[in-house]
């Protein structure tokens, strides 16, 4: 199997085969010797060569990561030949939602519909977990449109406002 | 010796006192509300009782409803954990009059304590050094601008009914005074009942060291060294050490000798805090008395080898101390860290939901003192601490690397938590150096992190993403080979993801 690898933005090509128990390997050309066991259904422990590592797997809301050792990496796998690969959103261009990052409630609006607001200014305040947390713009603009009221309780991926 | 004791709280703190119940031969009740029935305490306890609604006020915070429960169960006495009704004096008084024993000060001793204004009286009369400011709540604006103009900016706002940063504003010039005293009044208004606000000189980085002391109900007070609390974000503190890089033993005695002397002029009886704030030049100032068991006890517990809540148990039942102040050793080092579910990479938000995996760390010096478990779900809404993870070794040096081998065990997975913060601070060079004051993290976090990729691990995470893939199935593809685990393992991210969508 041959799959498209992203790594935290990058791409990498994978050659990936089992044969009777046995993985053959190939990374960006490089050949490895690669020795796989599921421990738990998220916990990989990965041999390559001798070299040994722990791999756990989270899927959070539709994002996929990898921890090696104390490091996370945001991942995504296509198979090249599958035609419904995903495609990353977060373009810089255009408009941005303002996304409810946790359940909770609006506690104040921080601007107003047409105000300029700068990359990570505080636009909304919430409050989650008895704490309130500023959310900030994620990126510099206009504010368009804001679609909470102070007072309301909204869910994570909920779109509080677009910036423009 | 108590036969039932009630605890009137959740989470870690919940099965703290439960273990220590079980280890005396003592019989624990949980008490939960709705969106705890599945959590730690409630599997762990003899007996459990619904007490409510999520909102705290109705559950945990109603006592009219736990002493209904403590009647029902039979409890002879009810620990309050901390947090909560923890230093509720009208609690405490509540329990006395029900006839059911408080684990804690009694009513009075709470009152003179708990109100941070009072305790600044009180400190007046035992002369006690403290922070200059007000002994009472500012009644006015004009008042509190002739106040910050007496003792000169910068001044610290902060709430009477105060703690955990709640209510509390740092104000620089006279200028910001006005805003900063209205919302610290909201603040303390909403999350205390109570909008009692007043002024202090604000000492700017100064470190702060808490003295753990105990008393039984016979008047013998001892107290068992510091804790060293400077670690602190949004006046929480996030990381604890005993015995203070900076007290010897000279100024542990008279720490210690203050900290008594508090506990005295207020009749304190059981375990309590005494706070201190201390310069540059090592002069400390009492700040306040927390009159409960705090969340960083197990650091005093690992470097005195003594257990704190057996130790109340003990002395509220009528015990005496069973050991002298000169019977007080210190021995090695110990440091906590404060699992928060929150995010550290947006701005620490708060991040409840489904612990999806969980390895915890153990081995040689490790202590995890958890309220979570794989598969359940962090309720929105309480306090986010889901664990402490303490380290003890010979030396600091030892202690730190004992806590950095563990927090590299340990993975939450499904949840955001700050366990990559303490890798950081455990790493940093000014906090090895013992270098601590209460700006310490806000300069550490205001320094980009270092972030270096190793393409080591980035390969690895590559080959791990292909056999993953292979091995069950990935968002984009949902066919090829299937193994048993994989089937569950699907099944799971797509209920997941199906909750989700709801």
């Amino acid at each position: 199997m041959l799959y498209d690898v992203n790594i935290d933005g990058k791409n990498h090509r994978l050659e990936l085969n089992r044969a009777e128990g046995r993985w053959s390997c190939r990374l960006d050309g490089r050949e490895l010797e690669v020795d796989a066991v599921l421990t738990q259904p998220d916990v990989l422990s990965l041999r390559i060569g001798n070299k040994a590592y722990e791999v756990k797997s989270e899927r959070v809301g539709n994002d996929w990561y990898l921890s090696v050792g104390s490091t996370r990496f945001m991942t995504e796998v296509r198979d090249p030949r599958s035609l419904r690969g995903r495609t990353r959103s977060g373009d810089d261009q255009g408009a941005r939602k303002i996304v409810a990052p946790m359940p909770g409630k609006i506690v104040r609006l921080l601007v107003r519909e047409g105000d300029e607001v700068a990359l990570g200014a505080g636009v909304i305040v919430m409050e989650a977990m008895k704490m309130q947390n500023e959310i900030k713009s994620p990126k510099k603009g206009t504010m368009r449109k804001i679609l909470v009221s102070e007072g309301a309780p909204v869910n994570p991926g909920d779109v509080l406002g677009i910036v423009e | 010796m108590f036969k039932k004791i009630l605890i009137a709280n959740r989470g870690e703190i919940a099965l703290r006192v439960l273990r220590a119940c079980h280890e005396l031969g003592i019989s624990a009740v949980a008490v939960y509300s709705d969106v705890d029935r599945a959590s730690l305490h409630v599997r762990k306890a003899d007996e459990s009782y619904p007490i409510g609604p999520a909102a705290s006020s109705e559950s945990y915070l109603n006592i009219p409803k736990i002493l209904d429960v403590a009647r029902r169960s039979g409890a002879d006495a009810i620990h309050p954990g901390y947090g909560f009704l923890s230093e509720n004096a009208r609690f405490a008084q509540a329990c006395a009059d029900a006839g059911v024993k408080f684990i804690g000060p009694t009513a009075a001793a709470m009152d003179a304590m708990g109100s941070k204004t009072r305790a600044r009286q009180a400190m007046e009369k035992a002369g006690v050094p403290f922070v200059p400011g007000t002994s009472r709540g500012v009644e006015s604006l004009e008042e509190a601008e002739q106040v910050a103009a007496r003792i000169g900016y910068p001044v610290m706002l902060k709430a009477a009914a105060g703690g955990g940063g709640k209510g509390m504003r740092l104000v620089q010039v006279a200028n910001d005074l006005k805003g900063a005293l209205e919302s610290a009044r909201s603040e303390a208004q909403r999350s205390f009942g109570d909008s009692e606000v007043y002024i202090e000189k604000a000492i700017i980085n100064p470190r702060h060291i808490e003295m753990q002391v105990l008393a039984d109900e016979h008047g013998h007070t001892v107290y068992l060294g510091e804790r060293e609390c400077s670690l602190q974000r949004r006046h929480q503190k996030v990381l604890e050490e005993a015995p203070s890089p900076i007290v010897d033993a000279e100024m542990r005695r008279r720490m210690g000798e203050a900290a008594v002397r508090v506990a005295r002029a207020a009749g304190y009886t059981n375990a309590g805090t005494v706070e201190f704030l201390v310069d540059q030049h090592k002069n400390f100032y009492f700040l306040e008395m927390n009159t409960r068991l705090q969340v960083e006890h197990p650091v005093t517990e690992l470097i005195t080898g003594l257990d704190l809540v057996h130790l109340q148990i003990r002395i509220a039942a009528g015990e005496r101390l069973p050991f002298t102040q000169e019977e007080v050793q210190i021995r090695g080092h110990a440091i906590e860290c404060r699992i928060y579910a929150e995010d550290p990479d947006n701005n620490y938000f708060p991040s409840p939901g489904k612990i999806a995996l969980l390895l915890e760390p153990s081995g040689p010096g490790i202590r995890l003192d958890s309220g979570m478990y794989e598969g359940w779900n962090v309720p929105i809404d309480y306090d986010p601490l889901l664990a402490k993870l303490i380290g003890y070794g010979a030396d600091r040096e030892q202690a730190i690397s004992r806590l950095a081998r563990a927090l590299n065990e340990y993975f939450v997975g499904g949840i955001k938590t700050n366990i990559s913060l303490f890798r950081r601070i455990l790493r940093d060079k000014d906090f090895i150096a013992a270098k601590l004051d209460t700006g310490f993290l806000d300069r550490m976090l205001k320094q980009s992190e270092d972030k270096a990729v190793d393409s080591n691990a980035v390969n690895v995470a590559a080959v791990a993403a292909g056999v993953f893939a292979a091995l069950s199935t990935t968002p984009s593809h949902a066919t090829s080979t299937v193994t048993n685990e994989a089937i569950s393992n699907w099944k799971t991210a797509s209920r997941r993801e199906a909750l989700r969508s709801e």
